[in-house]
């Protein structure tokens, strides 16, 4: 092999490496708070970008419609737990965030739409309408089972994950979308070219970097949700609420995984079910970090995205296999290291 | 005085356990009460209760508002604040950030004073406060716990046990701080076992057995009880066996 080949292969591993760093620090941070471990990650991908690639060709995608029908879910049971103590500043605060949001968005989404809007409103759409979807997913499928075990909220996950990407297949078809590129420059240097997409990649990965690390750690609210991951008890005893906790951690992986897809959609072809392949990866970079470390994931990340690179340019028929035969020695190794990782958590 | 916190006729059960057992107890404003008893009388499982960790039958209210409907996180907007026995602080934060949390339902300027009365009641806190919390010594952890408490401003503070596995002379800082907080207005609801201490600065004690209390009344009279200082005080009155 000689050096651009290697180069090229680099350059393509980082820039997908960096996809995967986003969704597995957005894994860590789901589950780390509210101990979800979040599988339809990918949907939020595939809802993101193709909600996206359906808005630039001037349609109104299925997503939006959905948020509505789940915004009125979310406010009826949110009206059914509170049945007992039911205030009107409740049911105010409710139903803005529950139906006056996606019922506008939808409104906004109708309005704007056309083969000629620009690309950032576009963009911007499809955001806010997979930030919903991932806000309300939480109010429905994970609040009212928060305090019970991990496995009982994976097997919940798994639900979500099966029905999001049903409804997928529903909203986008069994066809692939490609998106429009948010910049058509390119810049050349030495053999390898960077597109601007590519770019957008490398600069929106590091800006959502440095952005969660300065939220977590200036933040009220990213220290409290920092709190939260590290004592339950002890943020409740402080009157944090743990289910707001899980809102903003939902709501933020939901952005993350959206604009993973957008970022991607110009790239490669996605279709409704690529997103949980995707998701998968951020996973394994995820797991490497011990679903904790934030840095050692997204490292993870950019290592899994360099070893597909490579794998399908030596054995392509095997680049899955190779890419999740990581996980094994890492689990090996963490298995023998578990005895002290327990003991020094007490 | 009008009584802060009332419990009355609460049981508490794990599963068809029952822990507590039809016990009433009432706080007032600026007093210092204390619930002495051994290990396994059910002292801190009624204040687990009373915060609403664990669920209870019976009724509680505070400051003239009815318990029961409220979550945790309410009760403690309602000026109810406890310092668990095992402290719940967040290990892997400094000092200052567990501080800061405690006061997440104050505005910030207030929350500015309070971490100087905190600083103040406890110095070496400010000496620590760049110190991640999970490396903070037995007796540091009990201040952070306390101090983080204090944030937020609570108008009774509930400790469980602050000196489980202190040594004696951190254990005498620390009541010297739970009378002091007395005299800054905040009520204080004392779970102890080392009894002595807490009678020491306590205005008045109910005494807990196998879930319920046997006894009541002011801190004086309970230190002065023979059964009382038999049990838990370590001396006999002459002519009297241990138990």
């Amino acid at each position: 092999m000689n050096t651009t080949i290697m180069l090229f292969l680099l350059q393509d591993g980082i820039t997908n490496g960096a996809i995967y760093a986003l969704l597995g620090l957005a894994l860590v941070l789901v589950f780390a708070v509210t101990r979800v471990i979040l599988i339809p990650q990918g949907e939020f991908v595939t809802y993101g970008a193709l909600s996206y690639a359906m808005l630039a060709t001037g349609q109104v995608p299925g997503t939006a419609q959905l948020a509505v029908a789940m915004g009125l879910v979310a406010f009826a049971l949110d009206l059914f737990f509170a049945r007992k103590a039911l205030h009107a500043r409740l049911v105010m605060r409710s139903a803005a965030l529950n139906i006056v949001f996606p019922v506008a968005l939808l409104g906004l989404t109708y309005a704007l739409v056309g083969p000629n809007t620009p690309i950032a409103v576009n963009i911007a759409l499809a955001l806010l309408i997979v930030a919903a979807i991932g806000l309300f997913l939480y109010r429905i499928a994970f609040q009212p089972i928060a305090h019970t075990s991990v496995l009982v909220l994976l097997i919940a996950s798994v639900g979500c994950h099966l029905a999001l990407q049903g409804l997928g297949l529903v909203f986008f078809g069994a066809e692939g979308l490609r998106g429009p590129a948010l910049s058509n420059a390119a810049v050349t240097a030495g053999p390898l070219r960077f597109t601007g997409q590519s770019l957008a990649v490398y600069g929106l990965t590091v800006a959502f970097i440095v952005a969660l690390w300065l939220f977590f750690g200036y933040t009220k609210t990213g220290k409290a949700l920092r709190a939260t991951a590290v004592n339950r008890l002890g943020a409740r005893l402080v009157g944090i609420r743990t289910t707001l906790s899980g809102q903003i951690a939902f709501l933020l992986a939901s952005v993350i995984g959206a604009l993973s897809g957008i970022l991607i959609v110009p790239i490669t072809t996605l279709y409704y079910d690529t997103g949980f392949l995707i998701g998968l990866k951020g996973f394994i970079a995820a797991i490497i970090g011990g679903l904790v470390s934030y840095p050692l994931t997204a490292v993870a990340a950019i290592l899994v995205g360099i070893v597909e690179a490579f794998s399908s340019f030596y054995a392509s028929n095997f680049k899955e296999v190779i890419v999740f035969f990581l996980i094994l020695p890492v689990l090996v190794l963490r298995s023998l290291a578990a005895p002290q990782v327990e003991e020094e958590k007490d | 005085m009008s009584a802060l916190l009332t419990v009355s006729d609460v049981h508490i059960a794990y599963g068809k356990v029952e822990a507590v057992r039809g016990v009433s107890l009432d706080v007032a404003s600026n007093e210092i009460v204390t619930i002495i008893g051994a290990n396994g009388a059910g002292k801190t499982t009624l204040l687990n209760a009373v915060m609403g960790i664990l669920p209870l039958k019976g009724r509680t209210t505070f400051a003239g508002i009815d318990l029961a409907p409220l979550d945790i996180e309410d009760r403690v907007a309602t000026g109810l604040s406890l310092v668990p026995e095992h402290r719940e602080l967040f290990g892997t934060m400094n000092v200052e950030d567990n501080l800061e949390l405690g006061a997440f339902r104050i505005a910030r300027a207030t929350a500015a004073t309070s971490l100087e009365r905190v600083y103040a009641l406890f110095p070496r806190l400010k000496e620590r406060r760049k110190q991640l919390a999970g490396t903070l010594s037995g007796g540091e952890q009990q201040m952070l716990a306390m101090g983080r408490a204090l944030m937020g401003a609570p108008k009774l503070l509930m400790l469980d046990e602050p000196s489980l596995g202190l040594a004696p002379i951190i254990v005498a800082d620390i009541f010297r701080i739970v009378t002091e907080l007395r005299t800054a207005g905040v009520s204080v609801l004392l779970v102890e076992q080392n009894a002595q201490a807490a009678l020491q600065i306590a205005d008045r004690a109910y005494v807990m057995e196998l879930g319920e209390f046997v006894l009541s009344g002011t801190a004086k009279e309970i230190a002065s009880n023979k059964r009382v200082a038999a049990s838990y005080l370590g001396f006999q009155h002459e002519g009297e066996s241990a138990i």
